[in-house]
């Protein structure tokens, strides 16, 4: 079968490419995406670790669960807030966004 | 190499190489459609985690409703100009040496626990219907998860009333009010 080590690998692997799309892109939704990357590597590890280790107690489902609504209201906020900044400063690059920048 | 670790594989490979594609479309609407993928993927890996509910979470939340709202403000925000221009910002390199560097010491954890490697997964002795009526009792157990359940529900009500209160257009000054 699978080992576990295969899953969280992958988790791994996706949370990084996760983070160099939050770190490494200009573009607003680009680095909101990247953040979607990381909590679904988040929610692999979760259930993984859920699957392998203790699959009788429920606790992992319900913990991905609390993730999958936390990340839906995230990306909304994020998404509101990044219409919000267009409709002012008609940009979406987050370098130009520098109002409070010293 | 028994099938199910060759459709581990397979799924796995979809979900890098389009998370990959993710972080290094140029146009920001292709890299919404290549996350679609990599969510499909992770909902195939949820199948074989046992997890099939959660599978179909993922189906409905994550690409029916914040893949959407990704491609929705990827077209409210499109600079006039088009997407002209480079996609990766000033230091983009020191991003790639973190992600690296990240993975690198994740895999340097991971071979220090050799029984994960060989693991075969615990048989689950209850059926998927107990598992999934067990996980609908627990977000309402008083002794298990009924708080965390409250609390996110709260949470997606401040973030509806929030995203509905940013996302308004501006008042104009002649308003309605006649002052």
């Amino acid at each position: 079968m699978i080992p576990l080590s295969w899953y969280l690998l992958l988790a791994a692997a996706l949370f990084c490419i996760g983070l160099y799309g939050v770190l490494g892109r200009r573009n607003s939704v680009a680095i909101l995406m990247g953040i979607e990357l990381m909590l679904n590597a988040v929610n692999i590890n979760l259930l993984a670790f859920w699957r392998y280790l203790t699959p009788t107690v429920i606790a992992g489902q319900a913990f991905a669960i609390i993730v999958f609504a936390v990340a839906a209201s995230e990306a909304a906020v994020g998404l509101a807030l990044i219409i919000s900044i267009y409709r002012q400063r008609s940009t979406v690059i987050a370098e130009d966004v520098d109002l409070m920048k010293w | 190499m028994t099938p199910i670790q060759i459709l581990f594989l397979v799924t796995a490979l979809a979900a890098v190489l389009s998370a990959i594609m993710v972080v290094a479309s140029p146009r920001l609407v292709h890299a919404a459609l290549w996350l679609i993928v990599t969510l499909g993927a992770v909902a195939v890996l949820f199948v074989l985690l046992d997890a099939a509910f959660l599978a179909m979470v993922q189906v409905a939340i994550y690409i029916g409703a914040i893949a959407i709202l990704i491609i929705f403000t990827a077209m409210l925000t499109r600079r006039v100009m088009g997407e002209a221009g480079p996609q990766a910002n000033r230091s983009w390199w020191l991003a790639a040496f973190i992600g690296v560097l990240l993975f690198g010491a994740l895999l340097a954890l991971l071979v220090q626990v050799p029984a994960w490697w060989q693991a075969t997964p615990p048989t689950i002795g209850v059926t998927a219907d107990f598992l999934l009526e067990d996980l609908g009792a627990s977000l309402v157990d008083l002794d298990r998860y009924v708080v965390p359940f409250e609390v996110a529900s709260v949470l997606l009500l401040a973030a509806l009333i929030g995203a509905i209160v940013l996302a308004r257009p501006a008042e104009r000054s002649g308003g309605e009010g006649a002052k």
